[in-house]
């Protein structure tokens, strides 16, 4: 009889499996923990260290996060998608306790005694009689330079779900105002950077101004093509100059943008490349009608509280690296890829090291920034350019969370059920980040002389959760559903990912129709729902949000209104639902969001309730306010007051309950409740007020264009 | 250039500077504080926040001439880990933010607010911070520490 085969190993793991690769004890009673995620203000290092002390089973103290590099770090691609707890915490857990494994075998000849009998304490390993020896020991006797292998190996979690959760290793240093930031790096002897980019992709400088009497004294211009650059030594004359050159250059030609009042139609006229995706079979009977929306999200800017920065340093010996460069991407390794195009060099001439910035929602401008640095560190070798958006650029020249159109037609049977489902997508890709492309994807990298076009934003594969996809297809059971996803194969505004991607809009559709057939049946929309969910956990996950708010009785509230959606994060990771209760007057106030969310095992309690409850309020933020302004010669929301977000007397109170599931398999948190979150808003609208929603944000002019529209 | 006197976290610094030179870039620069962050330079993010006097104001949009003789806190003056000011242990205790780089220029808004209302109602700590912008949102977490501090500190 053959054993069950062990699981395979997590995937980082498998990409990465030395040992050695992610874990090093050293002698003096230090571990060292070394992963490819990165923190991007989620809590992540906080959750993955504590992983790895339950697996080694020492205390947390010993344990140091390694600063992550392409220099030494394991290759985990980009942070994104909700996978740093399935993919690197898994990884980090096994790596963590195979070593402790290796060690107790060890202990045990050298104390002749049997690996049971041994008892860990701290990384000190007892044995009968008190005999003892410890990692720190055993460290150089151990190697961990030896492939991991599958197997089970048991982890006592110390600090397991409830009140002995890890205090976030980084929140100190922010509270006493420490030195932690990228922007904070201050390297002796570091020149400062800035960069003019033109407002429209592929224009070029028109005018014959002088750039250098512009910029003034004590700052040097680069000019290379459109790629138009400062250095200084004194950081404010750089700004001061920066400013006086973007307001005088004048530039021509590139990609004119579409009107922004027009981006439904601009959407659906644009050439594109469609993926078809279909479940069920068609139903014999025709339908008895055919109830159609179209929805619209339009872009959305990252915005976030830093602009992008990063440093970069062309070393002057002629050792094997060329070129450093610190950055606060979510992917180090692609960016190094990236770099190594630009500049025609070997992937391990470029060091890419990462240092934390501001809080990050997807793919912003910090791998754009970090071109800008290393293309004007390239004429000073051997100094540190510190390259820094200003917060205009960060608002308009990076990447934006693409417009989405999605129509949807659900045919109903003659008892109101639905019978057929189609859900047609017309977006630009979510995806344009670099080290994927032959060419690179960076901002400047086709602002310069020659440089090639920025390739067009692509959808990953639904296997990695798509992009625009995303959550397009419903996790509840209709007979007949088809799903079109129109990429774009015109990209005037550069999009990429942002957080939850498609989700967001997907859900948006998914759960106003669902709401919509629902009343049109004269049906519970919560029992409706339930009635076409087969999933057990989605099942739970929407009868306790029902059960919690008391559900169907509404909130009470004057002008108030109560909506409902729910999903399935990628149909595959976090299950959440949120009710929604809002008052409806002038315009859209979000009084309480109550949130129901099962991510498998909890690794760290308040790290799931941060990311759940901020994935929320963000997601109000888009619901309620967030458009990219444009017209059609560039971005023209550049600032706070033109791309206005949530502010603290607008935030809604956030309630949530998290559905335990302590031995299936842990899930990331940080991207299941934007796309339910914007949809239970839109559904509470309706319930106030009797006007379907079908575009973001719920502005109070576009509640009266709805209400004009009679929708 | 002319030089100004300036107080800054208890201490009298001299400062040589032009006069229209942002507070902020003397904190950062001259005086190599990174409490104080630049967001957006123009005063409405509120990641640069100081105290001048008893006043929460942006330090990228103040001129440094304009705080001459007046004292400026930032929050590394209002307190340290070895003796945090209440705000600060209050942040500690809830994990108040998620990434962070908004919550100086937050808790000095708040140590203004305590100043000038020792206990506030939760609209008055949300009115009050309304010129401080979170990406993350922290919001709720934020105004919990705050009316826990203002407990503390009423105790």
């Amino acid at each position: 009889m053959n054993a069950p085969s062990a699981p395979p190993l997590p995937k980082s793991l498998q990409a990465n499996p030395q040992l050695g690769q992610w874990l090093k004890i050293l002698p003096d009673g230090e571990v060292h923990v070394c992963v490819g995620k990165v923190e991007i203000g989620q809590g992540i290092a906080t959750a993955l260290l504590q992983m790895a002390a339950d697996a080694l089973e020492v205390d947390a103290g010993r344990i140091r996060m390694v600063q992550p590099s392409t220099a030494y770090s394991p290759d985990e691609g980009v942070t994104s998608g909700s996978l740093s707890i399935q993919d690197c915490g898994r990884s980090i857990r096994h790596v963590c306790a195979e070593a402790r494994e290796l060690f107790r075998q060890e202990a045990a000849q050298r104390l002749g005694t049997e690996p049971d009998d041994l008892i860990l304490d701290d990384g000190t390993i007892i044995g009968p009689g008190n005999a003892r020896t410890s990692y720190w020991e055993l460290a150089q006797d151990v190697p961990l330079d030896r492939p991991a292998t599958p197997g089970e190996r048991a982890v006592r979690r110390r600090h397991a779900s409830g009140r002995e959760d890890l205090a976030r290793i980084d929140i100190a240093d922010k509270i006493f105002g420490r030195p932690h930031f990228i922007h904070d790096l201050r390297p002796a002897d570091m020149l400062h950077g800035r960069a003019v980019h033109p407002l429209r992709l592929g224009s070029r400088r028109s005018g014959t101004e002088d750039l250098a009497a512009i910029a003034g004294a004590g700052v040097q211009v680069f000019e290379d093509g459109a790629f138009i650059g400062l250095l200084s030594d004194d950081e404010l004359k750089v700004e001061q100059a920066a400013a006086r050159l973007r307001e005088k250059i004048t530039w021509q030609g590139g990609a004119p943008l579409p009107k922004e009042a027009e981006l439904p139609d601009w959407l659906r006229a644009q050439p594109v490349d469609p993926v078809v995706e279909t479940r069920g079979e068609a139903s014999a009977q025709p339908a008895a009608r055919t109830l159609s929306r179209s929805f619209l999200k339009p872009y959305i800017a990252h915005a976030s509280m830093a602009p992008s920065c990063a440093l970069a340093l062309w070393p002057q010996d002629e050792g094997e690296t060329r070129l450093r460069v610190w950055t606060h991407s979510q992917g180090i390794y692609n960016l190094r890829a990236d770099l190594a195009v630009v500049f025609d060099l070997p992937l391990d001439a470029v060091v890419v090291e990462h240092v934390e910035g501001a809080g990050c929602y997807g793919h912003n401008p910090a791998d754009d920034v970090a071109l800008d640095a290393a293309l004007l560190a390239r004429g000073c070798p051997g100094r540190t350019v510190r390259a820094q958006w200003s917060r205009e650029d960060e608002m308009s020249c990076g990447p934006f969370g693409p417009a989405m159109r999605v129509d949807l037609d659900v045919d109903l049977d003659a008892e109101g059920e639905i019978a057929g489902w189609r859900h047609t997508i017309w977006s630009n890709g979510h995806s344009m980040r670099p080290g994927r492309a032959k060419q690179s994807t960076l901002r400047a990298a086709a602002e310069m002389e020659g440089g090639a076009p920025c390739p067009i934003a692509i959808n990953m594969p639904a296997a990695t959760g798509g992009g625009a996809d995303r959550n397009s297809m419903p996790l509840y059971v209709f007979p007949d559903t088809r799903i079109t996803n129109n990429r774009l194969m015109v990209m005037p505004i550069r999009t990429s990912s942002m957080r939850a991607l498609g989700a967001f809009a997907n859900v948006f559709a998914i759960e106003s129709m669902m709401d919509e057939v629902a009343r049109e049946k004269g049906e519970d929309a919560v029992a409706f729902r339930l009635r076409h969910l087969k999933d057990p956990r989605a099942v739970k996950v929407v009868e306790e949000a029902a059960r919690l708010v008391n559900w169907p009785a509404g909130n009470g509230l004057e002008s108030g209104g109560r909506g409902f959606a729910f999903a399935r994060y990628k149909n595959t990771g976090a299950y959440c639902a949120v009710v929604a209760d809002i008052v409806c007057e002038e315009e859209v106030r979000v009084e309480r969001l109550t949130i129901t969310v099962d991510v498998g095992e909890v690794i760290n309690r308040d790290g799931v309730l941060n990311q759940v409850e901020g994935g929320a309020i963000q997601a109000t933020s888009w619901a309620l306010k967030e458009a990219v302004r444009f017209d059609r010669d560039g971005i023209l929301s550049r600032g706070w007051e033109s791309y206005p977000i949530l502010r603290f007397s607008e935030v809604p109170a956030v309630d949530i309950h998290i559905i335990e599931r302590p031995d299936l398999p842990p899930m990331g948190a940080g991207e299941a409740s934007q796309g339910p979150a914007g949809a239970a808003i839109a559904n509470a609208v309706f319930d106030a007020i009797g006007v379907r929603m079908t575009q973001y944000p719920i502005t109070r002019e576009n509640l009266i264009a709805a209400m004009e529209l009679g929708l | 250039m002319p030089t100004y006197q300036l107080h800054i976290n208890g201490s009298a610094r001299a400062v040589s500077a032009e006069a229209e030179t942002p507070l902020l870039t003397i904190l950062r620069h001259e005086l190599g504080l990174s409490g104080p962050r630049f967001g957006c330079g123009q005063g409405e993010c509120g990641a640069c926040r100081v105290l001048v006097g008893d006043q929460s104001m942006p330090s990228c949009d103040t001129p440094v001439w304009a705080v001459e003789g007046k004292a400026v806190t930032t929050v590394e003056g209002l307190g340290s880990e070895a003796g945090p000011h209440p705000l600060q242990a209050a942040f500690l205790e809830a994990q108040a933010m998620q990434c962070g780089y908004c919550v100086s220029g937050i808790i000095i808004t708040a140590a203004a607010l305590l100043k000038r209302v020792p206990r506030p109602s939760e609209v008055e700590v949300r009115e009050a911070l309304d010129r401080n912008l979170c990406r993350c949102g922290a919001h709720n977490r934020m105004v919990r520490a705050i009316l826990r501090a203002s407990e503390e500190m009423a105790a």
